[in-house]
């Protein structure tokens, strides 16, 4: 039993026959092929599946592609525009914010939420907003500065 | 992690998903919880009712001395409503510690009070606002108190084929200071304890003292012998130390590798004590 759902994901339109309980990080990533959204945990903690749907930050192993019909979704692979970083991108970088990357691309998500959300972060407004993406190489202190480095440019 | 099969209805209006819900369906709304259960089969639905895509039941509305949330009003639309900050800080200051950001940008106040997790942030909130749960099934609607409707760990006074509609909550009147402080289990983001205080002074007397506790026990619920002790009383550190041993006492408290249940109940006495004092601190 499937259902068609159409969305579009960073700027382009697809339309797919989905089970209802394909979940979104799966249908990113084997429907459609984008690996940049990782599967860490698969229980809802690790962050590492983070897209963008509609605007906000949501971890893709918590949502069925189903419920996405019609939404706009921006994932790592979206973040770079015309061959250029984007400004998150070259702050985690430039500040060293990656060790092993794994967690990388929900990091960026996210802060891109963040900055979205509040452009002038305090470094405890940066860890609040951070809770729901962990690092197992614990380079939290980069990623922090990584992120307050990413809010100067975007203020500049 | 792949759940099993479902059937998946998305209606556009309350009246259509209660009808399926009459017929067995289970409702999603977030999904926060629903589905990481359902990915460890811990939950297997074999028809699912989306209820995000009925319009009508997310907002955040004042009328008269109390205002309105819908059931699917996310975390996220609760923590940064600037009525809810301005009129009811508690739980506009409840929600921005659930989970973490993703979380409460999905996660729903209807989905988290329907499903009753004894660790849950709202249910301590929701207590000491004395805030009233509308439940609505296919045929009536009806009213009850936050007190009545937690009833035991996943269990609450909801019957098959009813969802909860709406979460009503009380203006904080003149003179009213509110806090809500939790520990929390660093992976989840849920509490081992949590503790909602809400207080009125009238001339440098509390007249009004709620405290609703999360985490401890098997549901959350009001600390009412620690509330009568602080009522009549100025608030001084002495007493407080009092009145927050005493939100602890007698309570059967939940035991996991978290914490123990003496841990617990420790945790419970000094995070009522800085939720009392947090929320003398903040009254006007």
């Amino acid at each position: 039993m499937t259902e068609s759902i159409t969305v579009n994901i960073n700027g382009t339109t697809y339309s797919h026959d989905v089970e209802p309980r394909l979940l979104l990080i799966h249908y990113l990533r084997e429907v459609v092929g984008l690996t940049g959204p990782h599967i860490g945990c698969e229980t809802s903690l690790c962050g590492a599946c983070t897209v963008e749907l509609n605007g906000k930050a949501v971890k893709s192993c918590a949502v069925f592609a189903i419920q996405c019909d019609g939404a706009k979704i921006l994932t790592i692979e979206g973040m770079a525009a015309n061959g250029k970083l984007h400004k998150i991108q070259e702050a985690f970088w430039n500040e060293h914010g990656l060790q092993c990357g794994f967690c990388t691309p929900g990091m960026i998500m996210t802060t891109k939420q963040i900055l979205d959300r509040n452009p002038n972060p305090t470094d405890q407004e940066i860890r609040h907003g951070l809770e729901g993406n962990l690092c197992r190489c614990t380079g939290y202190q980069h990623i922090v500065n990584a992120v307050k480095a990413a809010a100067k440019v975007a203020g500049a | 992690m792949i759940p099993q099969q479902f059937e998946y209805s998305a209606p556009k209006t309350l009246d259509e998903a209660l009808g399926l819900l009459a017929e067995g369906a289970r409702p999603l709304a977030g999904g926060m919880s629903l589905i990481p259960m359902m990915k460890l089969r811990l939950a297997n639905p074999e028809h699912l009712v989306d209820l995000g895509r009925i319009k009508d039941l997310s907002y955040i509305r004042e009328q008269g001395t109390v205002i309105h949330v819908g059931a699917t009003t996310t975390h996220h639309d609760v923590e940064s409503s600037p009525l809810l900050r301005g009129k009811c800080p508690l739980l506009a200051e409840t929600a921005s510690y659930i989970g973490d950001v993703q979380v409460r940008n999905m996660g729903t106040i209807g989905g988290s009070v329907a499903h009753a997790d004894p660790s849950a942030d709202y249910p301590a909130a929701l207590q000491a606002l004395e805030a009233k749960i509308i439940l609505r099934g296919a045929k009536s609607e009806r009213t009850v108190t936050a007190e009545d409707f937690f009833v035991d760990t996943f269990t609450t006074a909801l019957e098959p084929g009813e969802i909860v509609r709406e979460v009503i909550v009380p203006v904080d009147g003149d003179g009213t200071g509110t806090s809500y402080q939790k520990v929390l289990q660093p992976a989840s983001g849920f509490a081992i304890v949590g503790v909602a205080v809400r207080l009125r002074k009238s001339g440098d007397k509390i007249s009004m003292a709620r405290i609703g506790v999360t985490g401890l026990s098997n549901r959350a619920f009001r600390a009412k012998e620690a509330e009568k002790a602080l009522e009549g009383r100025t608030g001084t550190p002495a007493e407080i130390q009092a009145v927050a041993a005493l939100v602890a006492k007698g309570v059967d408290a939940n035991s996991d590798l978290h914490a123990s249940a003496d841990y617990r109940l420790h945790l419970a006495t000094v995070y009522a004590a800085r939720a009392l004092a947090a929320a003398l601190g903040r009254i006007a």
